[in-house]
């Protein structure tokens, strides 16, 4: 799936490749309908969900809205499917820590400093440290560099990090593996002096 | 072919209805019955005095009323509420679909009323209520994708029927109150074989229900929710050694301890089990345990999985040489499908759902599905989200596997053209229906234009159910398909420009088919009000979208954003929510 550079491009491109309630190619003010689709789909109350749909329909805004997601009726899936890869156990609302990772059914939010956009990928489908960073510089065009305990990612210009379940940021390597697949909840490559800092004194 | 001067057909009437009656008894296809029915006025009198089932696969359609005069003998009924695309949130919830009318007049007409089977419609504790009371013999409930209820309807069911022996809420919406209604079947009741609750979100009672299944000797299909603790499967495997079909919601376990030998152990001898589902949590370490049973399965469903992936998956699906239905997460990307394949020889049915419906992530693309096609001769039903699809793919597929009979494909981004050439997916599709002449049920995606259309027109003689969205570009797409597909029984589009010429070109066909939805199309007031006037045998209902909007606001020019129509014996239904007008 592509990803635009920038944010003009996203509104030239939001336009012509509309997916919501306008036809494929062609612009389709509603205006006899002001309320759209996805209100009458849920039990939301009306005021709550108009809010939503003004901010999507205000054409000249900066929200990069993944307005695929935004589409009613598609994908074709029932909603409790949408449902269970996301949060595999926030219906249960259970707070049992288990050894079966929450991260590794779902896509984590990956960031660089510098960069406009973030990336997801898919943690589960890395085998160990070495696959990730080796993704992750093919991904951003980067190069980290090697991990030492002593020096963590010395000589590189980037720091990988992670957003741990305590919401701390920690450099990504020192845990095994199967620990941190369990314990991320995002990643950040950071950039810079930042991203030396890490590396000593801590 | 006759007796010496008897022409065959005149055979039958030799015979005195008591021997027709029971040659009747051998035909319970409700299709085969409908045809017999329509024979002559006697096998009419003694079709209907005998059937015992009946489908109302729409429940407008007729009233419960005229279905009970019928058919005196009704036993089982089975009953579908709202149209398909209510699953997928585009129909409000106050639609309509409501089964205590029904259940209500079943009461009153002292119907014996053995089995229940109620699909997309909204039942009430109410009306479980009622169930559970009116009729003394109730054996069996099957609610799929339905909502409305709660577990005290649930209690009720489990509290009054001494003859249970199938309860299962297929992913039915169910309000949980956490109460105890496990625990309401009586001692008494040793006679379920069926119990399915695994849709529900809230706990259970473990020890009714553990005690339920070891008084119950005849269960042969269990599917339990995400409540029920891996550490409680020994205990109930051990209960249930004839288990057919087993639904595990949790299967958080810890590898290192004995009481997990103990359950892997269970597992092994459980060499009845032939179908397998849930997994909704896991610990993948633990999954080795169910390596031993799973080349007797011939259903395995891990689409609610998503914590089973890669390494793990790859090795479960090696060990289920059997299988013959498969559902999965796109999270298995086409080298798991290629494994599969190589695996899987005996693969009827595959449905691949999307692991991240936003579309992010890898999933699967056309080369899966093809290594599919190749591996799996026997592959006839096709559900498949995928990132990307080709010509090329599609027409390979067509050439291996000839003998689709449902056939639906679901690019995440719904107007993507070919990836490698980009053009639209025309020829692909076309190449489908041409090969594939058996498709009952079919589903396109991806950039399409009014080409394939035509050709599912012109080949897919013995589609039934069609699924447009975002295709085509003109009237011409539609009316190809109302003046081609004999067979059509329901036709549902969405976000595609078909209008009121397109429309009322299907003016007489619509009585021939079940239902059509158009949704985010180009018709407008004026044309469904046309339609509706020609056919008064058609409810056509337009499903408004603005709760608050004035009457008299929608001018005969206004896009109509969401209409269902279908045939009806009875006229408009009573029951319309204010959303809802029949023209």
């Amino acid at each position: 799936m592509g990803t635009t550079t920038c944010y003009d491009q996203d509104l030239v491109n939001l336009e012509a490749t509309e997916l919501r309630l306008g036809l494929p190619g062609r612009h389709q003010p509603r205006d006899n309908h002001p309320m759209k689709a996805s209100t009458s789909s849920n039990k939301r109350s009306l005021d709550e969900t108009r809010g939503e749909d003004e901010e999507e329909d205000v054409e000249g805004g900066a929200k990069v809205a993944f307005s695929k997601a935004q589409i009613v009726g598609w994908p074709p899936i029932r909603s409790f499917r949408k449902n269970i890869t996301v949060h595999p156990k926030s219906k249960m609302g259970r707070e049992e820590s288990s050894s079966s990772s929450e991260a590794s059914g779902i896509y984590l939010k990956v960031s660089m400093d510098g960069a406009p956009y973030l990336r997801k990928i898919h943690l589960g489908s890395y085998k160990g440290y070495d696959q990730l960073l080796a993704a992750l510089q093919t991904m951003f065009r980067i190069t980290i560099g090697q991990y030492s305990e002593r020096e963590g990612y010395e000589g590189s210009e980037y720091a990988p990090t992670y957003e741990d379940k305590d919401g701390d940021w920690m450099l990504v390597g020192d845990v095994p593996w199967e620990m941190f697949v369990t314990t991320c909840k995002r990643l950040r490559i950071m950039k810079g002096a930042e991203a030396r800092g890490l590396g000593c004194g801590i | 072919m006759g007796f010496g001067s008897i022409p065959s057909w005149e055979i039958m009437n030799y015979f005195p209805e008591e021997v027709v009656e029971h040659v009747f008894g051998f035909v319970s296809s409700h299709k085969d019955r409908n045809a017999i029915s329509l024979v002559c006025k006697s096998w009419h009198r003694i079709e209907r005095n005998s059937r015992a089932s009946v489908l109302v696969a729409n429940c407008y359609s007729i009233t419960p009323d005229r279905v009970i005069c019928r058919f005196p003998a009704l036993r089982s009924l089975t009953l579908k509420g709202k149209p398909h695309f209510a699953d997928f949130n585009l129909v409000p919830n106050d639609w309509g679909g409501h089964v205590y009318p029904w259940i209500d007049a079943l009461a009153r007409g002292r119907v014996n009323l053995e089995d229940l089977r109620l699909k997309r419609m909204v039942v009430t504790d109410q009306g479980l209520d009622l169930i559970s009371k009116a009729f003394g013999n109730f054996k069996s409930l099957v609610l799929v994708s339905c909502d409305g209820f709660s577990t005290d309807g649930l209690a009720a069911i489990a509290a009054n029927c001494r003859h249970l022996r199938e309860l299962d809420l297929q992913e039915s919406e169910v309000e949980d109150h956490r109460g105890q209604w496990l625990s309401c079947f009586p001692e008494s009741c040793t006679s379920l074989v069926t119990l399915n609750f695994a849709c529900l979100k809230g706990d259970v009672s473990l020890a009714a229900l553990e005690r339920l299944i070891a008084r119950s000797p005849n269960l042969r299909s269990l599917r339990m929710n995400q409540s029920v603790p891996a550490k409680a499967l020994e205990r109930i495997l051990a209960s249930s050694p004839r288990l057919l079909d087993l639904g595990i919601g949790s299967f958080l376990h810890d590898p290192d301890v004995e009481s997990f030998t103990k359950l892997q152990d269970r597992i092994q001898r459980c060499n009845s089990i032939r179908s397998l589902s849930g997994f909704l949590e896991v610990n993948p370490l633990c999954l080795p345990a169910i390596h031993p049973i799973c080349s007797n399965l011939t259903y395995l469903n891990l689409s609610y999985a998503a914590m089973i992936h890669g390494s793990e998956l790859i090795k479960i699906i090696r060990n289920c040489n059997k299988l013959e239905k498969l559902w999965i997460l796109d999270n298995i990307g086409d080298s798991g499908l290629g494994i599969v394949a190589s695996c899987c020889k005996e693969l009827q049915e595959l449905r691949v759902f999307p692991s991240d419906p936003d579309g992010f992530g890898t999933g699967v693309t056309e080369e899966g599905l093809v290594a599919i096609s190749i591996g799996c001769p026997k592959l006839n039903s096709i559900l498949y989200f995928c990132q990307q699809m080709t010509n090329a793919a599609l027409i390979t597929v067509a050439k291996n596997s000839p003998n689709f009979i449902r056939f639906r494909l679901c690019i995440l981004d719904p107007t993507k053209p070919d990836a490698v050439t980009m053009e639209p997916l025309d020829e692909g599709f076309g190449a489908i229906v041409r090969s594939c002449r058996n498709i009952r049920r079919l589903s396109l995606s991806g950039l399409l234009t009014d080409k394939v259309f035509f050709y599912i027109g012109m080949y897919a003689e013995n589609v039934e159910m069609l699924s447009v969205a975002f295709a085509g570009d003109s009237d011409k797409a539609m009316v190809s398909i109302l003046n081609g597909c004999k067979k059509l029984r329901k036709l549902e589009i969405m976000d595609s420009p078909f209008g009121d010429s397109a429309l009322l070109t299907g003016v007489r066909k619509y009585e021939t088919m079940r239902s059509l939805w158009m949704s985010s199309c180009d018709v407008t007031l004026a044309g469904c009000k046309a339609l509706a006037r020609e056919m008064p045998r058609l409810n056509v209902e337009i499903i408004h979208e603005d709760p608050h909007r004035m009457e008299g606001d929608d001018s005969d020019g206004h896009k109509v954003e969401k209409m269902f129509l279908y045939r009806s014996l009875v006229g408009p239904r009573s029951d319309a929510p204010e959303f809802v007008s029949t023209l």
